[in-house]
C-alpha cells in the first residue's frame, strides 16, 4: 500500500498570545475589543500540525501539503508572510472571521467545503490534520465535524506522535488522562488527526521556501471565497473577563526553614 | 426542565469513573428526567453502580468493541444512545474518550456541541452553561436553541454523585456492524519513567523555567533541581506542571529536568488542571502563563522577584526566597 498521503491541515489565525483581550458585546455578538489591530499568529497547534505534515511530506515521497485557513484575509495574509517561509505547503484561503466566538459547526461546513473543492486531493489517500483545539474558541470540536462531513470515521485526537509503517499503515499516539498516551494502528487513510504538541520544533524561517509557496499564497488569497458565519441558534448572554485579583500576602526576610515549615502545615492540611 | 441524557463510558474496571459521576452530579442538579446511556465491555456493574440516583431509564450499549476507546465504535454507541432516548440535552463528561467522539456524533444527530464546559443552570426553563475562550482569557455564557444539545463537563467543577448500589435493569440497545480499521493497542506511560501527572492530587507544583537557570554560585543545577522536584512530588503526592520556557527548553534538547515534557504543560497552550492547592516555583511572566493556573484554588508561590507579576495578585501567599532552599527544607520535613 502507498505511504504516500494528501494531508490537508486545517488551521487558523489568533491573536498573538501576549496580546491582552478584551471581550466587547456588538450587534454580530461578542467580539475581541480592536480584534483586527491585534497582531495575530497561526494559532500554536494547528502550527504543529503543519510542521508534522510537512516533516512527513518530507520523509514519504508523493505527499502534498495542503494548508485550509478561514480567516480575515488581511489578516491570513499577514500570518503568511512568516509561516510561508517555515515549511512547504499550498494556500486554500477562506475569508471569514476567526473569532473564538463563532460555532465550530459552522467553522466546520466551510473547511469542508473548501477541502471537498480541492481539485487533485485523493481522498483515499488523505490525512487531515489541524490542532486538537484552537487558541480562540479552543473547543476541540471542529475537526471531528469537517471529518465526519468528509465522511471519515478513523479520527484521533490529541495527537504527539504519527509513526507511518512500511505498509501504509500507521501507529499514532493519542493523549489521555494521566499524562499517558493511547496507542491506536490504523490500517490506512483517510483519518483525521488532531494534533497536540507533536514532537518537533518550530522550523527556521527558510526564505526560499518563503519565495516558492508566496507564489500560491498570494493567488489563493486574492481568490479566497467569502465564508459567512450565522450560528441562529447560539446566544452568548454575557462575556467577561475573569476577577483574578487575589490579596497576595509577600513574605519576605523569612528564612527558608520557617517558609518550609509554613508550605508544609499547608501541604498537610485538609 | 428538558429531558437529559447522562452519557458514561465505564473505566477498565468496570465502575464509572469520577468525571462521570460529576457529570451525573450535574444533570441530576437541573431537575430534569434523567436517563443514563452507558457504553463499555459491559455495563452492568456500572449501571449498579448509580442504580439509586433516581434515572429513569439505564440504555446501555456493550460488548469488546466498547471496552476500548475508538473513534468509529464510541461514535455509533453515543449515536444509538442518543436516538433511542430521544433526549434533547445530552451531557457527559469532557474525558479524552468523549472529547474525540461527541461532536463528531452531535453533527450526526444534527445537533450542536460546547465542551469544556464549567458549569450548566437553567433559570425559567432556559438552560445556560459557561465556559472559557482565548485559552481560559475569558469566561462566556451561553444558550442555544438547536437540539439536541450536547454538552462536555470540565472534571473538577461538581461535587460527584454518591449513592447506594442497587440492582439496574439495563436497556439494551443494539448498534449496527461498525466499520473500523482502527485497533487499539495499548497505552504508553511517560518516558520519564515516573507519573508525575495526577489528575486527583490535592496539589499542583508548578516549576518554572529558574529552575534551570544559573544558581548564586554561577553555576547550573539542573540534576538537584530535578531531584528536589521529584523528590516533593513522591513525598506530597503532587502532581507536576511546568511553565511553557520551562518545557520548550526539555523539547529543545537542553540538559534541563527530564521528568518534564510538554504533556506537563499547563498555561495557554498546555492543560489547565483544577487542583484545590498549587505551589508555584521559579515562574515568571505575565498573564499567558497565569492561565494555567486559574482554576487551583489556593496558590501560593516561591520566587526571588517580589513584584514578579505572575505571583503577585494571583497568589495568595508569595515567599520571596531560593525555591532550592526551600524545597530542600521542605522535603527534609516531608
Amino acid at each position: 500500500m502507498s505511504t504516500s498521503f494528501h494531508i490537508v491541515v486545517c488551521g487558523s489565525v489568533v491573536p498573538d498570545p501576549l496580546q491582552t483581550l478584551e471581550p466587547v458585546i456588538g450587534p454580530g455578538g461578542p467580539a475581541l475589543k480592536n480584534e483586527m489591530m491585534l497582531p495575530a499568529v497561526l494559532d500554536p497547534w494547528a502550527g504543529h500540525a503543519l510542521y508534522e505534515a510537512a516533516n512527513l511530506a518530507k520523509q514519504k515521497p508523493g505527499c502534498k501539503v495542503w494548508l485550509v485557513s478561514l480567516g480575515p484575509k488581511a489578516k491570513l495574509q499577514q500570518v503568511m508572510m512568516t509561516v510561508a517561509q517555515k515549511v512547504p505547503f499550498e494556500l486554500v484561503a477562506l475569508d471569514g472571521p476567526a473569532s473564538g466566538f463563532t460555532d465550530s459547526f459552522e467553522t466546520a461546513a466551510a473547511l469542508a467545503g473548501a477541502i471537498g473543492g480541492i481539485a487533485g486531493l485523493e481522498r483515499a489517500r488523505l490525512l487531515l490534520f489541524g490542532g486538537w483545539e484552537s487558541a480562540s474558541r479552543g473547543a476541540g470540536a471542529t475537526l471531528q465535524m469537517v471529518g465526519e462531513r468528509l465522511g471519515i470515521t478513523e479520527q484521533f485526537q490529541g495527537v504527539d506522535e504519527l509513526r507511518v509503517r512500511q505498509d501504509g499503515s500507521f501507529e499514532v499516539l493519542e493523549r489521555i488522562e494521566g499524562g499517558r498516551h493511547q496507542v491506536s494502528v490504523c490500517a490506512a487513510p483517510p483519518a483525521v488527526l488532531g494534533w497536540a504538541t507533536g514532537h518537533l520544533p518550530e522550523p527556521r524561517n527558510n526564505p526560499q521556501v518563503g519565495m516558492v509557496n508566496m507564489r500560491t499564497v498570494m493567488p489563493a488569497l486574492q481568490r479566497a471565497k467569502a465564508a459567512t458565519m450565522a450560528p441562529a441558534g447560539l446566544k452568548f448572554t454575557a462575556v467577561s473577563l475573569p476577577k483574578q485579583q487575589r490579596a497576595t500576602r509577600i513574605v519576605k526576610n523569612m528564612p527558608a526553614e520557617e517558609i518550609a515549615r509554613e508550605i508544609v502545615a499547608w501541604v498537610s492540611e485538609e | 426542565m428538558e429531558p437529559i441524557l447522562l452519557l458514561a463510558h465505564v473505566e477498565a474496571d468496570g465502575t464509572l469513573g469520577k468525571p462521570a459521576l460529576e457529570a451525573l452530579a450535574a444533570a441530576l442538579a437541573l431537575g430534569g428526567e434523567v436517563s443514563m446511556g452507558l457504553v463499555g465491555a459491559t455495563v452492568e456493574a456500572a449501571a449498579n453502580q448509580v442504580a439509586g440516583c433516581g434515572a429513569v431509564r439505564f440504555l446501555g450499549v456493550s460488548g469488546e468493541p466498547f471496552g476500548q476507546a475508538r473513534y468509529a465504535t464510541d461514535a455509533a454507541a453515543a449515536e444509538a444512545l442518543c436516538r433511542a432516548s430521544g433526549a434533547p440535552l445530552v451531557i457527559a463528561a469532557a474525558t479524552s474518550r468523549w472529547a474525540r467522539v461527541l461532536p463528531g456524533v452531535a453533527y450526526r444527530l444534527g445537533g450542536r456541541v460546547d465542551t469544556h464546559v464549567t458549569s450548566i443552570a437553567a433559570a425559567d426553563g432556559t438552560l445556560a452553561v459557561s465556559r472559557w475562550f482565548y485559552r481560559q482569557r475569558m469566561e462566556a455564557v451561553l444558550t442555544r436553541a438547536e437540539r439536541p444539545w450536547i454538552v462536555l463537563l470540565e472534571a473538577g467543577c461538581v461535587a460527584a454523585w454518591s449513592g447506594p448500589a442497587d440492582a439496574a435493569a439495563v436497556e439494551a440497545v443494539p448498534v449496527g456492524g461498525v466499520e473500523t480499521r482502527t485497533t487499539v493497542t495499548g497505552i504508553e506511560a511517560p518516558k520519564a519513567g515516573e507519573q508525575t501527572i495526577r489528575p486527583d492530587a490535592k496539589l499542583l507544583f508548578v516549576a518554572g523555567a529558574g529552575w534551570t537557570k544559573k544558581q548564586a554560585d554561577g553555576a547550573v543545577h539542573a540534576a538537584e533541581a530535578e531531584a528536589l522536584i521529584m523528590g516533593f512530588l513522591r513525598a506530597a503526592k503532587a502532581s507536576l506542571g511546568g511553565s511553557k520556557s520551562l518545557v520548550d527548553l526539555s523539547g529543545e534538547g537542553e540538559a534541563v529536568l527530564h521528568c518534564m515534557t510538554h504533556l506537563n504543560q499547563i498555561g495557554q497552550t498546555g492543560a489547565t488542571p483544577r487542583h484545590p492547592k498549587g505551589l508555584s516555583t521559579c515562574c515568571h511572566g505575565e498573564e499567558p502563563h497565569v492561565v494555567g493556573w486559574r482554576f487551583v484554588t489556593e496558590r501560593r508561590a516561591v520566587n526571588l522577584d517580589a513584584n514578579c507579576g505572575w505571583a503577585r495578585g494571583k497568589a495568595d501567599v508569595l515567599y520571596v526566597a531560593d525555591a532550592f532552599e526551600v524545597m530542600r527544607q521542605v522535603n527534609r520535613l516531608l
